[in-house]
């Protein structure tokens, strides 16, 4: 048997006697002897505390005395995380991707594009949700798939809490189409996506708000959309701009220079190593999937597992994230270990550690504006505090304690109850649909 | 991410002119049988590359049958496996010393449900050949007859993944569509310069949602669960009748049927919900053949003492969850239910990306294993992706596990292969180094990415 199989069985067993005396929905907690991951960057720190009040970090890390009077933790060594943060999720907007009714993710017989909302369609009870915080996710960005023009809609931030209120941030961001998929939402070209994105953006940006429409073609933008493009042009929203091939980041990044408040974040970008430092000087950070390295489409040529710690090197801010329809927010730790394992690797750039983690955490709640404020274990962010059953970017690691701010989470989900169910096989008194 | 499943789902709203409707009978050609039965069509040219002798020791190895040896010594030669065991283990004159120190040595990871080279990299239109959705059975068709060798995926299932045999499937738009082809991973201008000697064909078969909404939404049969059956026997009906025939006039989609009910074609079916593989598994009785393998069989948890009392291996995802309505039960402990039931289990990918990236999977199933209880031994996870396919597919006696005499396919890892942090270092293919990590050249770069950016760069 493997060491790591050794330690892994060693932590099961004795957690069971961890939490007896937290009660649940406690916003105060602190958690002490931990293997403490701010996420940030930072190395790990051991023999660590963390201590949430009213939902909020006021403290974390070594020396720090534990406040009596408040449910406490100890963690016996074992890995404390902030919770992970993943980056363009459809989370709560469908139930199976596969079942139209169900899915809300992209309306392909709306009259609107730019102007959907995905924030009155979020659905906290989603089962997806409940997987994913037993994943460890704690904070997602949900954004719609641009399917009528360019521009997907608008996207929010939300806490993946097993409370009905799950929006952080109602219309945090919009989404627009730049690469093959834009050029094919356009009406057949890049040509037209950049002409289409041009004109509403600088229709958006008339002090009265836009006096025209795109119609007469294929495809149709509205005056209320691009109405809804105003405070992407102001800078209040993120811009995430999906594109891959090199030659369309360059291309993307010029838009800053024609509207410079723009928050533009890059998507994608699978050819990002080879204008990385164009990207580093635009000051543009990139969402990207870490593990891509087919070149999938002509726009993805040079896929390598490398982009990532290529970009990171020549200084781009990256998160790894993209994580909808068949790529699962709670798989965001084991790719990011998987960039790791790159660093054994002649010719590989990977990350350390340390910067996986954070391209989990910390990275993408900066690119979503939330730097501080979620993604670290640090005075002011929210006290969303994961204890881990093992290394949290290790294969098969998962978590055994979740909290969103402050609150201790129930990990049970549909998968969960169809393993107690079906755990053994036995005929019993009667069928396993009494067994819940 | 799963390329393949997307271009179903928006394939299946598409109109397809002049498909037939009015029956779903396999197509026939008419054409006269080969003048010998051991004429084999489309027959393997693959031979092996040559290699040299060399002694891996120092390394854990896992024999793919169950076996753990600390400090092993692992001999090949010629292609073939000549000796495996531990540190006393003589290493004869003019072997090559390899020193595993610190490392793994696994059989060559094989991937039984694979579409690479039916949908190639780049997935545009004019590379789509896995599913011949045209008629609801097509047992006619050979995924061979779609295979472009110079498909990207080849490699990186190689280098990233380790993987040394593969069977390419055609899709699960069809109830029957068609036969599958195993293939060595070793690049070649033609697909019968990769075909395995010897393997075996398979018969794709897929019940549920696929057949129902690709044919129902052409108002066409069939169009609900019942209806998949009803086509399926109706046709194994035909089958028995063109058995007990003369074969003067041939048949090529009867003749796979046959072939089938010979035993000599292995059945593997795309099933995903516990009481539709328990139908199939009657569906077999009553016409008598046998089914190999359930794939993407998400619920096999809640039926593996069936499975067990039949022989059927289980071709399953680590944690693949909730993406259509029949993987709406899937649960990251299915594989290890199904192993602690005696049942078989494959990890399988369906993706290539994830044929990259089987081990982790196997790692992760273990996991949720352990999780609730069922301790299943590192050694026996290695043969969910080694040993367990290459039976499936009919070709154990020849590969997937550490065996003097079997071909020499050995992947050399830098760590735990069921770590995250480990990746293939070397790997062998009928003793031939394919891949060597330490070496830039000893990569496959495929006539497509030739001359283009990223050309031969670390994938």
């Amino acid at each position: 048997m493997s060491f790591r199989k050794l330690l892994v069985t060693a932590l099961i067993a004795s957690a069971a006697p961890l939490l007896s005396t937290l009660p649940a929905n406690a916003q105060d907690m602190v958690i002490t002897n931990a293997k403490l991951v701010i996420g940030d960057g930072s190395d790990p720190i051991e023999n660590g505390t963390v201590i949430v009040r009213n939902g909020t970090v006021v403290a974390a890390g070594t020396g720090i005395a534990a406040p009596a009077g408040i449910p406490a933790m100890d963690a016996q060594g074992r890995w404390v995380t902030p919770g992970i943060v993943a980056s363009l999720t459809d989370l709560g907007i469908l139930d199976v991707s596969g079942v139209s009714d169900s899915n809300d993710s992209s309306a392909g017989g709306a009259a609107f594009s730019a102007a959907l909302d995905v924030a009155p369609a979020v659905n906290a009870k989603s089962e997806n949700i409940a997987v994913s915080r037993a994943g460890g996710v704690t904070r997602a960005t949900v954004t719609p798939f641009a399917s009528r023009s360019i521009f997907a809609g608008q996207g929010a931030l939300i806490d993946l809490g097993a409370d009905p209120d799950a929006l952080m941030k109602p219309r945090a961001s919009q989404y627009v189409e730049l690469g093959e998929d834009g050029a094919r939402l356009a009406g057949g070209s890049r040509t037209a996506a950049y002409a289409q994105l041009h004109y509403a953006l600088a229709q958006a940006s008339q002090p009265d708000g836009p006096t025209g429409a795109i119609e007469g073609g294929d495809v149709q933008v509205s005056q209320f959309d691009i109405a809804a493009l105003a405070p992407v042009v102001s800078g209040e929203q993120t811009l995430y701009v999906h594109v891959e091939r090199a030659a369309d980041i360059r291309s993307a990044l010029l838009l800053k220079r024609e509207f410079p408040k723009l928050r533009l974040v890059l998507v994608g970008a699978s050819e990002g190593w080879m204008v990385a430092r164009d990207i580093a000087a635009a000051g543009v950070p990139v969402i990207t999937m870490a593990l891509n390295d087919l070149p999938a489409r002509f726009e993805q040529l040079a896929a390598t597992q490398s982009n990532v710690g290529r970009m990171v090197d020549a200084g781009v801010k990256v998160a790894i994230g993209q994580f909808s329809d068949m790529n699962q927010p709670r798989w965001a730790p084991e790719e990011a270990g998987n960039l790791v394992a790159l660093n054994k690797m002649p010719g590989a750039s990977g990350l350390s550690w340390n910067e996986a983690f954070a391209a989990i955490s910390s990275v993408p709640a900066d690119i979503a504006g939330m730097g501080g404020k979620m993604g670290v274990l640090k005075p002011g962010a929210v006290g969303d505090v994961v204890v881990w059953d093992g290394d949290p970017l290790e294969v098969g690691t998962v978590p055994v304690k979740v909290f969103i701010d402050g609150v201790d989470q129930p990990l049970e989900s549909h998968q969960s109850k169809l393993r107690d169910r079906y755990r053994s096989l036995e005929r019993s008194d009667l069928p396993p649909a009494y067994n819940w | 991410m799963n390329l393949r499943f997307l271009t179903l789902a928006a394939g299946a709203a598409l109109a397809l002119a002049g498909c037939s409707t009015a029956n779903n009978s396999v197509a026939s050609t008419g054409s006269p049988r080969p003048a010998t039965n051991d004429a084999v069509p489309y027959a393997s040219t693959y031979k092996p590359y040559s290699g040299t002798a060399t002694a891996l020791v120092g390394a854990t190895v896992f024999d793919g049958e169950g076996r753990e040896i600390d400090n092993g010594t692992v001999l090949f030669a010629d292609g073939k496996l000549v000796a495996i065991g531990g540190p006393e283990l003589a290493i004869p004159a003019g072997y090559t010393r390899i020193d595993g120190t610190g490392k793994f040595v696994t059989p060559g990871v094989i991937d039984i449900h694979s579409h690479l080279g039916d949908y190639a990299s780049p997935a545009v239109a004019a590379n789509s050949d896995g599913n011949e959705a045209t008629s609801p059975t097509t047992p006619e068709v050979w995924a061979e007859h779609s295979v472009w060798p110079q498909d990207p995926g080849f490699s990186r299932a190689l280098v990233n993944g380790g993987v040394t045999s593969l069977q390419i499937l055609p899709g699960s738009a069809n109830l029957m569509g068609g036969r599958s082809v195993t293939l060595k991973n070793v690049p070649s201008r033609t697909v019968q310069g990769m075909k395995f000697p010897g393997a075996p064909y398979g018969l794709k078969m897929a019940c549920g949602e696929n057949p129902k909404r690709v044919y129902g939404s052409r108002n066409q049969m069939p169009s609900t669960r019942m209806g998949n059956f009803a086509v399926d026997r109706e046709n194994w009906l035909k089958a028995q009748e063109y058995a007990k025939g003369d074969h003067s006039t041939r048949d090529l989609g009867l003749e796979t049927l046959e072939g089938v009910l010979e035993g000599k074609i292995l059945v593997h079916n795309h099933c995903y919900r516990a009481d539709e593989m328990a139908l199939v598994l009657d569906m077999a009785k009553e016409f008598g053949y046998k089914v190999t393998a359930f794939h993407h069989a998400v619920e096999s948890y809640k039926i593996a003492d069936l499975l067990r009392e039949n022989d059927v291996c289980s071709a399953v995802w680590a944690d693949w969850y909730g993406f259509k309505m029949e993987s709406y039960d899937a649960i990251p402990e299915n594989a290890a239910l199904i192993a602690n039931a005696g049942a078989c289990v494959i990890i399988h990918s369906d993706d290539e990306n994830g044929i990259q990236r089987l081990n982790q999977a196997s790692a992760k199933a273990q996991a949720a294993g352990a999780r609730m209880g069922i301790n299943i031994p590192d050694a026996q996870v290695i043969s969910w992706f080694t040993y367990n396919p290459a039976k499936a597919m009919g070709i154990a006696d020849q590969t997937g596990s550490l065996k003097q005499g079997k071909m020499a396919d050995i992947v050399l890892w830098n760590g735990d292969p069921l770590s995250v942090y480990s990746r293939p270092e070397k790997v062998w293919i009928d003793g031939a180094l394919m891949y060597d990590a330490m070496d830039p050249k000893r990569r496959p770069v495929s006539d497509f990415e030739l001359g283009q950016p990223g050309e031969g760069d670390v994938k």
